[in-house]
């Protein structure tokens, strides 16, 4: 693993992935004299009996199929749905007295007021005065400076660009605005984030809380988060900043709590020996020693509140989602095109910015960084300058105002040609791909779900749950199809399931194919590995735009976009897992003559099985929360309903219980494949410890 | 004079519920057996021994010996499980967390062997940690350690960044800031065990030169013999936790204790340890008396020259009274003895 200081912010998923394949724990040897330990029963392979499991199934469904399966057409609602409705509408109504929701009203207020204060010193007009405070000649100076204050003039030449070309494309106030949440949210993630990461790195037990708490957060697709939000901070400002708060501030507590873990037990025990205190040991050795590890998570959570912040866009939170939101419903690839690269231009932004900053941050404190001297007075020359443009900007209209250019429709409008002659190329491949999958894999697997009677494919669930996952993986299998069914959405849930599963078998075919490819193969690691980083920094909202153009309102689309959304994270795990395995034993089994099949089957696969089940893993949620936000885009099931409750108040219910079955579902495929690394003992300790030091890998967004 | 470091019957079982242990039979048996029925460990078993002011103590043991172990409850970094540990007469295992702050501060530094430097420090403000933490002003604490750094070779590298430093350098930064804050005593734990053999001999050098010069008190961890034969004043073997030898270094050679000793011992160059206590005789009747006279902490080895000069035996002599003879053949025996081995 030398990619840890191979500049990205993905750094953290080295960072932690070396820790983990470098250091498995250490199986306890038999002492010498001592008997040789039982023989352990290897077991058949887990996949005859599910091949069993599923052929009894398929016998049983073929004579009951159709019957019992609790389908729950449109806009259908029951009595339990009604009831949460209900609850819904009584508590707006008592929001004036009911102390929870004045609490929560108030910070939505408190959240609205700064926003509208940012926003008339930066966007809107602050009347009496016709312009913002600031106007935007002040705004990209300031933001260049900071950029060459805090990393380098490389960086300062980057924020110029990115902030021009906001303007230049005509979404100059919504890439504000979207700046200016993502900003607040980042701001509180550290105020509440960073003594998190503290308690964490610091006490066992706490980290141990905190751990399963994250977790839970992290099974939860994102859209989900909407609901409750919605009910108690209301939609627009003050639930956007909440929701990206609350998807914001894990990837910061746990890789701020691990880098504090990480610092080197000897230094700590050198420095208490010399007698330092609590707060000595935290300030002058556990936080310098980690800062930088803690500004690789304060990366990650600015990267998951951007993305996250543009989701809000759908309980109408300001900024750059809404016309990405708008031109999908209305399935218009050209308007939603322009600002989703803006998007992604904004992500590259933040990522280069804040990991150049803390590569420069690294330097400066080991006494590099160049001539301070010179520094200092370049920096207050630039300051001088910048100051000077906000002075400007104040005064002369044409200053304040960004000026109107036509390029970005011309842009949509080039984008849109060069789809449909795309999609002319390739539309029939695309289609007959798309028929392929649908009708030879999905369309089957989607009946025997769904069409099964619910007793029928809850008991099939069950027992491939203990197949791979052990009694481990039981009782929460039963809990979670239990709360499904108690939801009224069994039917709906099937159909989702479907789609995740469909959608992590093809993402596992690729993670495979290109893992395998790239840990063989040095100069495809070297070509593909940039690609999956920038597709890590990309919020999820983005893939969905070319792959609607190419396949339209269906649930394919949503299944494609999970895919590609999840295939970055699942191939690098697998290239790195097979790459961890050592090159003694991979000799060793060339010594005796075996083929390059037989090496990959034999030695590799088997010996990367840890990553083989964490890529499964993290595939299955990262395909589940691409395929809720697929509902937006004709998925249907789940994703429709928690979509629908969120902007329909008299829906309110059922999507507050389509969310908690999505919910339940994330937890249900999450323990199945955390037991399912657990349970065979010739997995070995490495698996288990993946799954301890997991997101690093990135956050499922 | 009180010792200057005195520890009695300590003890340090790891697990839950350790303490119940302590005075039961249990206590008495053997490390796999009690692992075996309560899932404890021991690490340091029923150990007392004192150590003299200026004095080297070296703790000598394989790992898994428990050595590294006995210094971190010396300071309470591992708390130890029952007995004692006093420094001066003051009461180490009854200090309050301040008073533990004090002595750590003042009166013990420590040496490890991964070093435990600061990484993100230049190696003058590492050096002046320990007089950091103390709340010692900037500018003093930066004289005082410029002062260390001289002191163990390493002027010039003031503004230098650990991870720029060989092993030997960063060791000796180690040193300095053991050094720094002017301690009674210093812990040694394997302090050159990650160094090559070349740096070792000239660290340990560095270690007899500063204990000259400086007369500290040392505690020294070590699983290498010839290091220990080296530097130790005494030497403690351990094995399992449990003492197994105290002695000098020719007392260790010369009479182990049983057969781990022994074992331990046997590549021992003897001629380098023994002295002319361990290979002296009666006077044989009608010999000459009239040979060179030597005392009788002579090492063998130094002995050897004069003995083959002198027709007459080396006579051995405790002050002013003889103790016994040497002739050549004597000692020709035990450096023969060793080429044969």
């Amino acid at each position: 693993m030398s990619e840890t200081s191979a500049g990205s912010g993905i750094a953290a998923r080295g960072l932690v992935e070396s820790e983990r394949l470098t250091n498995p724990a250490p199986k306890k040897p038999v002492e010498p004299g001592a008997p040789p330990p039982g023989v352990e029963d290897a077991g058949i392979s887990r996949w005859i009996p599910a091949l069993g499991i599923l052929l009894v199934w398929i016998a049983v469904w073929s004579f009951t199929k159709g019957n019992n399966t609790l389908a729950l057409p449109g806009r259908e609602h029951t009595d339990l749905h009604q009831s949460l409705t209900d609850f819904n509408n009584r508590l707006l109504a008592g929001r004036e007295t009911n102390p929870v929701m004045q609490f929560t009203n108030g910070i939505s207020d408190i959240l609205r007021t700064v926003f509208d204060w940012l926003q008339r010193l930066f966007v809107r007009p602050n009347l009496p005065r016709p312009v913002p405070e600031i106007g935007w000649l002040g705004i990209v100076a300031v933001a260049t400076w900071v950029g060459y204050a805090i990393a380098s003039w490389r960086i300062a030449l980057l924020v110029l660009v990115s902030f021009l070309s906001f303007g230049v494309f005509g979404y100059w106030e919504d890439s504000l605005d979207l700046l200016i949440v993502t900003g607040m949210a980042v701001g509180i993630s550290l105020l509440v984030g960073l003594p998190l990461a503290v308690l964490a790195g610091t006490s066992v037990r706490a980290n141990k809380a905190i751990t399963v708490v994250l977790d839970f957060m992290q099974t939860m697709p994102t859209f989900v988060y909407l609901v409750p939000v919605v009910l108690f901070f209301g939609i627009g400002v003050g639930g956007a900043v909440v929701s990206t708060l609350i998807y914001a501030v894990p990837p910061l507590v746990r890789i701020g709590g691990f880098g504090i873990r990480e610092v080197s037990t000897t230094t700590i025990e050198a420095t208490d020996s010399a007698g330092q205190t609590y707060w000595q040991r935290l300030f002058k050795v556990q936080l310098p020693m980690a800062r930088k590890t803690i500004i690789v998570g304060l990366n990650q959570t600015t990267l998951a509140a951007l993305s996250m912040a543009t989701i809000a866009a759908y309980i109408n939170g300001p900024g750059l989602g809404k016309p990405v939101i708008n031109a999908l419903v209305a399935n218009d690839f050209g308007k939603s095109f322009v600002p989703g690269v803006l998007i992604v231009v904004m992500a590259v932004m933040l990522d280069r910015t804040t990991t150049a900053a803390s590569e420069r941050s690294e330097k400066v404190a080991r006494g590099g960084g160049g001539n301070l001297r010179v520094r200092r007075i370049a920096l207050a020359a630039t300051g001088v300058i910048a100051l000077v443009a906000v002075f400007l900007s104040r005064r002369d209209l044409s200053l304040a105002e960004f000026p109107t250019y036509t390029i970005g429709s011309k842009v949509a409008d080039a984008a849109d040609s060069t789809m449909s002659g795309f999609i002319d190329l390739v539309g029939g491949l695309a289609e007959s791909v798309k028929n392929g999958i649908s009708y030879g894999f999905l369309n089957p697997m989607q009946s025997l779900l769904a069409e099964s009677p619910w007793w029928l494919a809850g008991l099939g669930i069950v027992a491939l749950a203990v197949v791979f996952g052990g009694v481990r993986a039981l009782l929460t299998t039963v809990v979670c199809l239990a709360g499904i069914w108690f939801l009224d959405l069994w039917h709906d849930a099937m159909l989702t399931l479907t789609m995740v599963l469909v959608g992590t078998v093809l993402v596992m075919v690729l993670a495979l194919v290109f893992g395998v490819w790239m840990a063989r193969n040095r100069w495809v690691d070297i070509g593909i590995r940039p690609l999956l980083d920038a597709g890590q920094t990309i919020p999820p909202f983005v893939y969905l735009i070319p792959v609607l153009a190419l396949f339209g309102f269906s649930r394919f689309t949503a299944i494609v976009a999970g895919v590609v959304y999840a295939a970055p994270a699942a191939i690098k795990l697998v290239a790195d897992g097979v790459k961890a395995v050592s090159p003694t034993t991979i000799e060793a089994g060339r010594s005796t003559g075996q083929t390059t099949w037989q090496e990959i089957t034999k030695v590799q696969l088997p010996m990367a099985k840890g990553s083989l089940v964490l890529a499964t893993n993290q595939g299955l949620l990262y395909v589940l929360s691409m395929v809720v936000i697929g509902g937006l885009v004709g998925a249907q099931a789940l994703g429709y309903d928690v979509a629908l409750g969120i902007s329909r108040s008299e829906e309110w219910g059922k999507g507050a219980a389509g969310g908690l079955t999505i919910v339940l579902l994330g937890v249900m495929l999450d323990r199945i494949t955390r037991a399912a690394a657990e349970v065979r003992r010739d997995d070995g300790p490495t698996t288990r410890r993946a799954f301890n030091v997991r997101l690093p890998i990135g956050p499922p967004r | 004079m009180t010792a200057a470091l005195s520890v009695d019957s300590l003890w340090k079982i790891f697990g839950t519920r350790a303490d119940k242990i302590i005075g039961t039979p249990d206590a008495e048996l053997s490390r796999a057996d009690l692992k075996a029925k309560t899932n404890c460990v021991v690490g340091v078993k029923d150990v007392s021994f004192e150590v003299a002011p200026g004095e080297v103590f070296v703790v000598m043991g394989l790992s898994g010996s428990g050595k590294s172990t006995l210094v971190r409850l010396l300071t309470r970094l591992i708390e130890p499980t029952s007995g004692t540990v006093s420094l001066n007469g003051m009461d180490i295992t009854s200090a309050s967390a301040s008073q533990l702050r004090d002595v750590r501060r003042k009166q013990v530094s420590m040496v490890f062997q991964h070093f435990g430097l600061l990484p993100h420090r230049q190696v003058i403000d590492n050096v002046a940690y320990g007089l950091e933490v103390r709340g010692v002003s900037k500018k003093e604490r930066r004289a005082k350690a410029s002062e260390i750094v001289e002191l163990v070779g390493l002027q010039g590298y003031e503004k230098s960044y650990p991870d720029q430093l060989s092993g030997g350098m960063q060791q000796r930064v180690g040193l300095a800031r053991a050094l720094a804050g002017d301690p009674e005593m210093l812990l040694f734990d394997e302090p050159f065990s990650a160094l090559d053999p070349l740096i070792r001999r000239d660290m340990q050098n560095e270690v007899i030169r500063l204990h000259r010069e400086l007369g500290k008190t040392m505690v020294f961890i070590t699983h290498d013999l010839a290091e220990a034969l080296k530097l130790g004043d005494r030497i403690m073997i351990l094995r399992d936790g449990e003492i197994v030898q105290i002695g000098t270094p020719d007392e260790v050679v010369a009479q182990p204790a049983d057969d781990y000793v022994k074992d331990f011992v046997s590549e021992v160059p003897k001629a380098h340890v023994l002295t002319l206590k361990w290979v002296m005789r009666e006077p044989r009747p009608g010999e000459s008396m009239d040979g060179p006279a030597l005392p009788v902490s002579t090492i063998v080895r130094h002995a050897a020259r004069a003995a083959i000069a002198s027709e007459a035996p080396i006579r051995v002599m405790d002050g002013d009274t003889m103790v016994g003879v040497v002739d050549e053949e004597d000692i020709m025996r035990v450096v023969v003895a060793e080429e044969e081995q």
